[in-house]
């Protein structure tokens, strides 16, 4: 299935919480709107034609000339009923999920996909996002007392963490960027 | 203890806050235990730490705590171009590096619309799959020692140093390559290197055997890891758990065949899937799909699809260039991209997406092991804490990549 | 310059104290004496260790004999009155030097000799003080068992593993390599956890030490080689073993740690699980042999190979395997090492220890294995006695040289500690090559396979022995014993056949990849 047809299933579908739709270029998506995602999520999962049941990565963006916060939800669909044949086909698709930089929140898909708990953990941890009704959000890559989200674009560095000097003397003459 | 302190432990500790809250619901039969498994533990395979809630051996849960290693590599990324990025993809799963840079490699080619000669190519298949069975090696004698046969783990760590010998001949380093960048590979091969590993494949064949007769076919090994943790086709897809671990539950899924790169529609190769007891080259008995011993064992048979490929890769070595032209100054387009390729542990997706410079703007990695390892509280729950060292090490993580 | 202040101090230099380095010169002088000898002669040198020390243990019992014959027989034959013992005057105290000198010229002894001879020989007449002689040699035979086992462990490890295992201390092949590391033991920090009960954990080692220690008290090593000769020996080593466990466990409550509390459970456990089958397994050659004296059972076994009480029924057969079983889970041997399992809980019971203690607790293990072995092999494997029959000897005639060769042959302990390191083999053997079980398996192995099966052995061996009575039996039970026995023979040669392949294709065994072409290599 290629994405044309994904997008159109989802705009006659869902209508206006699909904002807009990429199709050319490497990467095609739809972006959806933060507050109908779930349901959308759990019609890309279950629609019987799209059978979005692998949630391969989250990758959180920051958009920031935009103001904005984005999620990139990579899907991609696994039959299952083939038994034990080879599976050789698949069709891949994104979604993208933009939220306020100001106040990022998004609603948690871990429900639909139990392997984006620890990845909106991960988006939680680096990227600062919220993610509404997440059954255990709390930082996981970074210690729990840590301050920031190192991964958005204006984040400071800081210099010590606890005592432990937290960046070396080099880099503290020759900052690199 | 007084209660603003009590309140400062819980909020740092949040899973000491899970305990208290069963104490509280009085679900409490016995009294139980919460031992900390790792970050220094031999057989969590790094820096892993589990907190365990144990009744005497039982487990009731198992919480894992990562982030030991966290190096904010993504960050790295962001402020490197994609040639000089290479070296620090090496240190995310620092025991397959060549795939690592394999993936970075050809996602940073895809955005940019760069071809890599046929040479390259096949060079790049070759390394990849030395480097797979280089893990698969270290994962194969680090169960048996999770086991407690130890002998196996030198065995294979012998056979191990082969191809990296073949690994330092051709690149000059030992465990972090660097060796396949952006648009090719960094150097020919050297001469007489081909030769070299032709004669390592033919020795290498009938060792797969030997780890056969002394560990996978033992009926103490069997007994410790047939039927234990078993994860079923749907929650493998439901938690994203890819290569070995999907494949172990019957499903026969490879990026390989399923969207191949770098040529690997060219070589004919199979992809091994766990069976049920009783099958063709299976055990008669104690095993079931899915479980550790099929995890453990898709890795062994992966190991023989490797060899194979590889020798069909020397054959047709193709003449010509290594590399693209120009690798360095790259201008990444205002695009995106995310591809993913089959690691030794699992599907290991990029994410890079430019701005017009030579400089990604933003570069993610979803490495496997952590989308592996996030299955383990659903997995270790009632089972013993003998189990615990076989599931952990049947998943196979590599905390560089979870950590990142 | 850092800007940034290590946050910890360095720890100051470690002083040694007087005798630390007495011990250490001492160690030194010894090394440096020993290793030019050992590492140019290292045959030589062991051969010469093995015939000294026998030569001295013969040579105090032959001391032994002369003093009881020349002196104390004498002395009673002509009548001569022991004096009574009184602590006021120690001129008194048994026959006296000045009694001893003529009963020495009388027999045969010139003057000169016998008056400097009759100071040495009067403390003799005292049992305590050749106890006291023969415990130290018995200690000393304890220190080099555990010592020699380790190192020896170590290099059968390594070849298992295609490699060679410690090679440098001491020149050849590593020999002193267990001498270093007890060395580096005893000089280690003693570390006491804070949390730690501090007198538990202290006395645990010992705990398991002594009984290890005592084992070796009523062990038989030949022919009136044994240090007390028990009636019950049999019981009070089973015994020992049984309270070798209790330091386990006292060691790892004491440690105040999790992974160390399991492996004292675990112990526990265990212990209670295969001391039962082991016991019960041990009872069919008593049965067999009627008496639980470990002397009158080997000298039983005399007849040579067919007669040793493993081949005597086809139930003490199975009893020798399934005791084999038990024994490695006694002494927590792989596939049985739950108590320091390394790969679940770090190391077990003995997680908190280290350096002197830590060392202790592995002296304990490895002599336990040695004992173990030592039981399998009189209970089972005949002892002392060689596999050829001892009426061999008697046609060899009265000369120095068959009297010699009848002593190493069948007289002397070196079968016994021959067949007791061939099981510490054994149980390395399987260490190196199983994969460790589970506790769940472990109790299943012990409670429900094990324990009927030696049940069922010893109601078998009571009714196979009821049956000899008949003399139509006895011969068939003769025709069978031969069986067993050839069967024994095959595996035995067979191990010596495949032990002798892999030594001869030792260097083809590795594989023909030529690594040297590659660079690094």
């Amino acid at each position: 299935m290629v994405p044309e047809e994904i997008c159109l299933i989802l705009e006659k579908q869902f209508g206006d919480a699909v904002q807009s739709t990429k199709v050319e270029g490497g990467h095609p998506h739809a972006v959806v709107a933060a507050d109908r995602w779930p349901e959308v999520a759990l019609f890309l999962r279950d629609d019987p034609r799209l059978r979005f049941n692998l949630l391969n990565c989250i990758s959180s963006l920051d958009l920031l000339a935009d103001n904005k916060l984005a999620c990139v939800y990579d899907l991609s669909s696994l039959p299952l009923d083939r038994g034990t044949a080879l599976i050789i086909e698949t069709h891949l698709f994104a979604v993208r999920v933009v939220t306020d930089r100001d106040e990022p929140t998004i609603p948690s898909v871990a429900r639909v996909w139990p392997t984006a708990e620890w990845h909106e953990r991960e988006a939680y941890d680096l990227m600062g996002i919220r993610f509404e009704n997440h059954p255990d959000l709390r930082r996981i890559l970074c210690p729990d007392d840590w301050v920031g989200h190192p991964l958005r674009k204006d984040y400071e560095f800081p210099l010590e963490y606890h005592g432990i000097p937290a960046t070396t003397e080099y880099e503290l003459t020759n900052p690199r960027h | 203890m007084n209660k603003a302190m009590g309140e400062t432990i819980l909020e740092s500790q949040p899973d000491l806050l899970i305990d208290i809250d069963r104490r509280e619901q009085g679900d409490l039969d016995t009294e139980e235990m919460l031992v900390n498994m790792g970050p220094q533990h031999p057989s969590t395979h790094g820096v892993l730490r589990i907190v365990l809630r144990t009744d005497g051996e039982m487990i009731q849960e198992a919480i894992p705590h990562i982030g030991y290693l966290h190096r904010c590599a993504e960050k790295i990324g962001e402020n490197l171009q994609p040639y000089q990025f290479i070296p620090y993809t090496d240190r995310m799963d620092y025991l397959a590096g060549m795939n690592n840079n394999q993936a970075y490699a050809v996602a940073v080619e895809k955005l940019a619309g760069m071809e890599v000669p046929p040479r390259g190519q096949a060079i790049r298949v070759i390394m990849a799959e030395l480097n797979r069975i280089a893990s698969h090696l270290v994962s194969l004698g680090c169960y048996g020692m999770d086991m407690g046969a130890f002998t196996p783990f030198l065995y294979c760590f012998r056979e191990r140093e082969m191809i990296l010998d073949l690994f330092e001949a051709a690149c000059g380093a030992r465990l972090t390559y660097s060796y396949l960048t952006i648009g090719g590979v960094f150097q020919d091969l050297p001469e007489g290197w081909v030769e070299q590993c032709r004669e390592f494949l033919d020795y290498f064949e009938p060792k797969i055997d030997d780890y056969n007769n002394l560990l996978s076919f033992n009926h103490i090994f069997i007994k410790r890891t047939g039927r234990i943790g078993t994860i079923s086709p749907e929650d493998v897809v439901r938690w994203g758990l890819t290569g070995p671990l999907i494949r172990a539950s019957g499903i026969r899924w490879d990026l390989r065949k399923v969207t191949p790169y770098d040529g690997y529609e060219q070589y004919d190769f199979e992809i091994p899937i766990g069976e049920p007891a009783g099958s063709d080259g299976f055990p008669a008995a104690g095993i079931e799909v899915g479980d550790s011993w099929n995890r453990y064992f898709v890795r062994v048979l992966e190991m023989e699809q490797s060899v194979r490929i590889i020798r069909q890769a020397l054959d047709r070595l193709p003449e010509g260039d290594f590399r693209a032209k120009k690798v360095t100054n790259v201008k990444l387009p205002d695009d995106e991209v995310y591809v993913e390729i089959e690691n030794p542990r699992g599907q290991l997706g990029f994410y890079v997406r430019g701005d017009g410079s030579a400089i990604p703007y933003r570069v993610k990695s979803r490495g496997p092991s952590f989308c592996n390892l996030s299955i383990t509280t659903h997995v270790c729950r009632n089972c013993l804490l003998a189990d615990i060292p076989a599931i952990i090490g049947s998943i196979d993580v590599v905390m560089g990549e979870v950590d990142r | 310059m850092s800007q940034f202040s290590v946050p910890w101090k360095p720890r100051s230099e470690v002083r040694y104290g007087f005798l630390s380095r007495v011990i250490i010169a001492i160690a030194a002088a010894i090394y440096a004496i020993f290793k030019p000898v050992v590492s140019r002669f290292p045959g030589l040198v062991a051969w010469a260790v093995l015939i000294l020390s026998c030569l001295l243990v013969w040579a105090h019992a032959v001391i032994f004999d002369y003093v009881d014959e020349t002196i104390l027989r004498a002395a009673a034959d002509q009548d001569i009155t022991r004096p009574v013992i009184q602590f006021g005057s120690p001129s008194t105290w048994g026959y006296a030097p000045s009694t001893i000198e003529p009963l020495l010229a009388g027999a045969g002894m010139g003057s000169g000799f016998a008056s400097l001879c009759k100071y040495a020989l009067w403390p003799l007449q005292f049992i305590i003080v050749r106890d006291l002689i023969i415990l130290a040699a018995l200690f000393a035979l304890f220190g080099l068992v555990p010592a020699y086992a380790i190192w020896w462990e170590r290099k059968v490890a390594g070849r298992i593993q295609s490699r060679t295992g410690p090679m440098r201390v001491g020149g050849w092949h590593g020999w002193a390599q267990s001498l270093a590391d007890g060395l580096k033991l005893v000089l280690k920090e003693d570390l006491v956890p804070d949390e730690a009960d501090k007198p538990l954990f202290r006395v645990a080692p010992y705990l398991a030490l002594i009984p290890a220690a005592l084992a070796f008290v009523a062990l038989p090593f030949g022919v009136g080689w044994v240090f007390r000769e028990l009636d019950v020996a049999l019981v009070f080593i089973l015994a020992m073993l049984g309270i070798e466990v209790v330091g386990v466990i006292v060691g790892g409550w004491a440690s105040n740690n999790k992974w160390s509390v399991y492996g004292a459970m675990r112990e526990a456990c265990q212990m209670v699980a295969y001391e039962i089958p082991m016991g019960m397994a041990l009872l069919v050659p008593i049965v067999c042999a009627g008496t639980l004296s470990l002397r009158e059972i080997g000298e039983m076994q005399s007849g040579g190979w067919f007669s040793w009480l493993a081949f005597s029924n086809p139930f003490a057969f199975i009893a020798f395997v399934s005791y084999v079983i038990a024994s490695l889970a006694s002494v927590k041997r792989a596939p049985f090492d739950l108590p320091e399992s390394e790969s679940e809980l770090v190391a077990g019971f003995h997680t908190e220890y280290s350096g002197y203690r830590w060392g202790i607790f592995f002296l304990a293990e490895y002599a336990a294995m040695f004992v173990v072995g030592a039981l399998a092999s009189v209970l089972f494997l005949g002892g002392w006695n060689s596999p050829l029959p001892s009426s061999w000897a008697a046609s060899w005639g009265d000369g120095w040289i068959a009297r010699i060769a009848e002593g190493i042959l069948f007289g002397g302990p070196l079968w016994f500690i021959a067949k007791a390191f061939g099981f510490v083999y054994l149980q390395m053997w399987l260490r190196w090559t199983l994969p460790r079980i589970r506790i769940d398996q472990v109790l299943y192995a012990c409670v429900q396979v094990l324990l009927p099966l030696t049940m069922l052995l010893l109601i078998g061996t009571a009714l196979w022995v009821w049956a000899l009575e008949s003399s139509g039996f006895a011969v068939f039970s003769s025709i069978v014993s031969v069986i067993l026995g050839l069967i024994g023979l095959v595996f035995a040669f067979g191990f010596l056949g495949i032990a002798g392949y892999g030594f001869y294709n030792q260097r083809r065994l590795v594989g023909r990849l030529n690594t040297d072409l590659l660079s690094g290599s």
